[in-house]
């Protein structure tokens, strides 16, 4: 799309770049914020302070309301390794301690610490430390009181960043290419602070050991690469002029502009030995070990549709509309408030917000900044997007994966690689919000994955569950067939079975089954006696169970019905041994005769062939087919049915009175 | 709406599909300059049955035919299909060949962006298949032809098939030169005998040279432009140079040059205008090349060895259905996946 700009670009002085593939050059519209330098705020009248203003676990609140505090004292320590310290950011007392409007696209109120200034702005004792000679592990252990995350967007707590593991980090890349449209707060600051950065490049080095230093600036920053040129003039760090292309300030992209490496997909930059430090976050760095200073402040670019866009330092927690009110005022026909870049920004919830350490720049939105878009048409295949893909994805096939739910196939062509810069919706003719299908592909597959993995827990659950029952089964089993050695022994010494055995060998089994039933049924200890709650956890559980299919009945109910079938099933199984084998000697018996006549043959067959079919019959005779049993006669089979209709009826009064018991 | 990029900056689907219209009018100027306004006839019919059909079947889809109806997508089809047939070809045909090609091919399929063959293409095939006498009985050009016929001589045979009592039509038809050659060819005469007929030009066929030469100017607009990428015109274009050079070493007294194939029939204005319809083509870089190149050959062997006197449409539909397969196999390398 912007080869042109692209070319022209390159030949002016980015050519020992490597350049990737794709990107954008969308209207930079820095200019307005940088025609004056970064300002300061007065003092507002509350900051509210998120606790949630980093990647990682919410730290712990270490004061109460009412508490005075001074400037820079810890008020919510780091919870965990990744997580960040939150300091007072001037003096004064602790107000509220509770939920408020946060800065976030959810738009949902987070737990923040409110404290109302004093207006003396006093400080706590400062520690400043020896960076260029202290320890190097008690420098980043440190950093954990710090509070300093990543501060060009991503937040990420900065004392990990400097924690490499197993590999050794040649290579210090500082990202200062600051490619999204409107945002200018790094380029100030390399303005105004240059010294300050490159005192702030060294600390970095030093804790990560890195003996190579290279700096990204986009060519679009004539100044500040005039100010870090002198800067930097009697060190050894590089720097690296990069064409205006967004996304070049994405830490992979950089990586790969400025040193050819392609960070592979599946590995971070530091496990190739490269880290990535903004330039406001190597700054604030420097100002810990040397001033002692915590993160209290950032450089936020107020700009849009303000009356004087601006950069200020602007204290965390302070209210964005007084930022807004410091760049003279949002003009009329101001919409709303993006924070972030228009690339990757979002609307925030309310002017009401705060602002936090993620805050790099606020856009003042109105309808003539920013078009509505106009309503999305068929993707035309134009594949301008995979043109401008940065990661060399195929937008348009991602797309129609994602939106025919195709998760499988959208993960396949590596939607996971998306970094979501929005590049393919910035050039799609058709007005498509790609990116937005992309998030929601990806919140779906991750959702995916978490219920297959809850699902797989279910199920070893379950299969732990039936390897308990089959045990019990084969434990009861072995006792049975115990019992009914001594009934075999008497059953054996009858050749053939009269009807009076059968009802006999019935009668016995449905007695045993009634008596394994009875035994079923003393209730085990822990159910008796509930509580409400835990009572009515169990019934969920077995209405759950029995929506699901799992069962119908309670296990026990089943056991009990299974073991009442498996008897009557095994004497009936008997008995028609029994039956066979007589018909069969009987058949046996009459072929042994040389002459027989055809009829004689006939039916000899006949009973050879009924004597296969019952064979089979008591074959295939299963525990849960009583009622297909053709052999018995009706009258044994409506006895038989009778008892178990009776056993279960008992069963289920049982059962309802059990529930209609007044609960304890 | 809550979305990044809160910034565009797209030409919008009506506006490529416009541009595509503008980049075919040099073609059609010098078509109409050369041929008589016959052709004019042809387009406006072509374009108010597709307009026509278009609106009619959304209507029946139940989709709102407005935004569909101004993205100009339906004109394009009606237009290339009306410079791929015959020019005088009676007016029923135009019709049901751009019908056909909106309600089967465009609509049935779901619309804009869902068809999976070239809607023009598949238009002019069935028309090819159904009517192959009216479809190549191609008009002289004016200097050529015994009798000139004026516009209105014109719009009486297209509406009515009657010509004025003095003119026969083989006085104004004659074989196109793709047609004559290979017709020729078989009848073994030579090639510098046949190329010495009076409808051969300096490098194709007399008249059509300078269209196509029109229709290359319109398609480096299209380029300028960025509304297409060079891989398409310079794939199709150079398979069908580099198989025809190759046949004609080896053989120039059995094949024509390559030349002659680049500027003759349907060559250029599939290479920029066909070809480059982005829907049914392919969407990465290598498989546009591979499409293209495919196409190329394909035409070559139509014009040489087919049944048929140019291949560009059979060629174009056979590369669509391959289309799904050439995506799945030319997938770039993502960033960060080296082997």
């Amino acid at each position: 799309m912007n080869a042109p700009i692209n070319i022209a670009s390159l030949l002016k002085k980015t050519k020992d770049v490597f350049r990737f593939h794709g990107g954008v050059h969308p209207p930079e519209n820095k200019t307005q914020s940088t025609q004056l330098p970064i300002g300061r705020l007065p003092m507002p009248k509350q900051l509210v302070l998120p606790l949630r203003q980093h990647v990682g676990n919410i730290p712990k609140t270490k004061v109460a309301i009412g508490d005075k505090v001074l400037k820079g004292q810890l008020i919510a320590e780091a919870e965990g390794a990744v997580s960040a310290a939150i300091h007072a950011p001037t003096s004064g007392i602790v107000s509220a301690i509770g939920e408020a409007v946060i800065p976030h696209p959810s738009g949902l109120p987070d737990h923040c610490i409110t404290i109302t200034p004093d207006g003396e702005d006093s400080w706590i004792e400062r520690h400043p430390q020896d960076w260029r000679t202290t320890d190097v592990d008690t420098l980043i252990n440190s950093l954990h009181l710090s509070g300093i995350v990543g501060l060009g967007g991503a937040t990420f707590p900065t004392q990990i960043k400097l924690r490499s593991g197993k590999t050794t980090i040649h290579t210090l890349v500082i990202n200062a290419a600051e490619c999204e449209p409107y945002i200018t707060c790094d380029d100030m600051l390399m303005r105004e602070y240059h010294e300050q950065i490159v005192n702030g490049i060294a600390v970095a080095k030093r804790l990560l050991g890195a003996t190579n230093v290279v700096i990204g600036i986009e060519d679009n920053k004539t100044e500040a690469i005039k100010a870090m040129r002198a800067a930097i003039a009697n060190t050894d760090i590089q720097l690296k002029i990069v064409p205006t292309i967004y996304p070049s300030g994405d830490a992979r992209r950089l990586v790969y502009l400025l040193l050819g490496q392609e960070v592979p997909h599946n590995k971070r930059s530091t496990e190739v030995g490269i880290q990535v430090f903004n330039v406001a976050t190597v700054l604030a760095l420097y100002r810990y070990f040397e001033f002692g200073e915590p993160a209290l402040s950032r450089v936020v670019s107020m700009t849009g549709n303000v009356e004087q866009p601006q950069n200020f330092e602007v204290l965390f927690g302070t209210p964005l509309l007084d930022l807004v009110k410091a760049a003279g005022g949002s003009k009329a026909d101001t919409s709303h408030y993006i924070m972030g870049g228009p690339m990757m920004g979002f609307n925030l919830p309310s002017e009401n917000v705060p602002i936090t350490k993620a805050a790099n720049c606020i856009i003042a939105a109105s309808p003539t900044l920013f078009e509505p878009t106009p309503p999305a048409m068929p993707c035309i295949r134009c594949s301008r997007c995979a043109d401008a893909c940065p990661v060399n994805l195929q937008p348009q096939e991602l797309y129609w994966f994602a939106k025919s739910d195709n998760f499988e196939k959208a993960h396949d062509y590596n939607l996971f690689d998306c970094i979501e810069c929005g590049a393919c919706s910035y050039v799609c003719p058709s007005n498509i919000p790609l990116v937005q299908y992309y998030r929601y592909a990806k919140s779906e597959i991750i959702a995916l994955d978490k219920a297959k993995e809850a699902a797989n827990i279910a199920r070893e659950r379950n299969e732990f569950r039936l390897a308990r029952i089959e045990r019990e089964k084969q434990e009861r089993a072995g006792k049975h067939a115990a019992r009914a050695q001594g009934a075999k022994a008497a059953e054996t010494s009858h050749d053939a079975p009269t009807a009076n055995d059968k009802q006999a060998a019935i009668a016995a089994a449905i007695a045993r089954a009634k008596a394994q039933k009875n035994a079923d049924n003393i209730q085990p200890q822990n159910t008796t006696n509930l509580s409400a709650s835990t009572q009515a956890e169990i019934d969920e559980i077995n209405a759950r169970r029995v929506a699901a299919g799992l069962t119908k009945q309670s296990p026990i109910e089943v056991n009990a019905d299974k073991q009442a079938k498996i008897a009557a099933a095994v004497a009936r199984a008997k008995s028609q041994k029994a039956e066979v084998d007589t018909l069969r000697q009987n058949a046996d018996n009459q072929t042994k005769q040389p002459v027989a006549d055809i009829e004689k043959q006939a039916k000899i067959n006949a009973a050879i062939e009924r004597a296969k079919t019952l064979k089979a019959a008591a074959a295939k005779e299963t525990v849960n087919d009583v009622n297909t049993q053709p052999v018995i006669d009706l009258d044994k089979q409506a006895k038989i049915d009778a008892a178990i209709a009776r056993a279960k009826a008992q069963k289920a009064a049982a059962l309802k009175a059990k529930e209609n018991q007044p609960k304890e | 709406m809550n979305r990044s990029p809160h910034i565009t900056n797209a030409p919008t689907v009506s506006s490529i599909m416009s541009k595509v219209l503008i980049g075919l009018l040099p073609g059609i100027i010098v078509y109409a300059w050369l041929f008589g306004g016959g052709i004019i006839i042809t387009l406006t019919l072509a374009t108010a049955t597709a307009l026509v059909t278009e609106a009619l079947m959304l209507k029946l889809r139940k989709r709102s035919i407005q935004p569909f109806l101004s993205d100009y997508s339906a004109i394009i089809t009606a237009w290339l299909l009306a410079l791929a047939i015959p020019p005088l070809a009676p007016w029923w045909l135009i019709v049901v060949g751009t019908a056909f090609a909106i309600i089967v091919a465009k609509q049935l399929y779901g619309g804009l962006g869902y068809n999976p063959f070239n809607p023009a293409m598949v238009g002019y095939a069935v028309l090819l298949i159904s009517f192959p006498v009216i479809m190549t009985k191609w008009p002289a050009a004016l200097s050529l032809a015994q009798t000139k016929l004026s516009f209105m001589d014109q719009f009486h045979y297209i509406f009515s098939a009657t010509l004025p009592s003095n003119v026969n039509i083989d006085a104004v038809t004659s074989a196109t030169p793709l047609d004559y050659l290979k017709t020729q060819l078989k009848l073994n005469q030579s090639m510098t005998v046949i190329q010495s007929a009076p409808i051969f030009g300096i490098v194709g066929s007399k008249g059509v040279e300078m269209i196509v030469l029109a229709y290359l100017a319109g398609g480096l607009f299209l380029l300028q432009q960025r509304i297409i990428t060079w891989h398409l015109p310079i794939a199709f274009l150079g398979a069908i140079a580099a198989i025809a050079g190759l046949f004609w070493i080896i053989d120039s007294t059995q094949f024509a040059s390559p030349m002659f194939h680049l500027f003759s029939g349907a060559s250029m204005l599939g290479a920029f205008f066909i070809l480059t319809d982005p829907i049914s083509g392919p969407t990465t870089q290598k498989g546009k090349l591979y499409f293209a190149a495919g196409a190329g050959i394909i035409t070559y062997l139509v014009r040489v060895y087919g049944g048929y006197p140019d291949g560009v449409a059979f060629a174009v539909i056979f590369m669509n259905i391959c289309v799904p397969l050439i995506d799945m196999y030319t997938q770039p390398r993502v960033f960060g996946h080296r082997e």
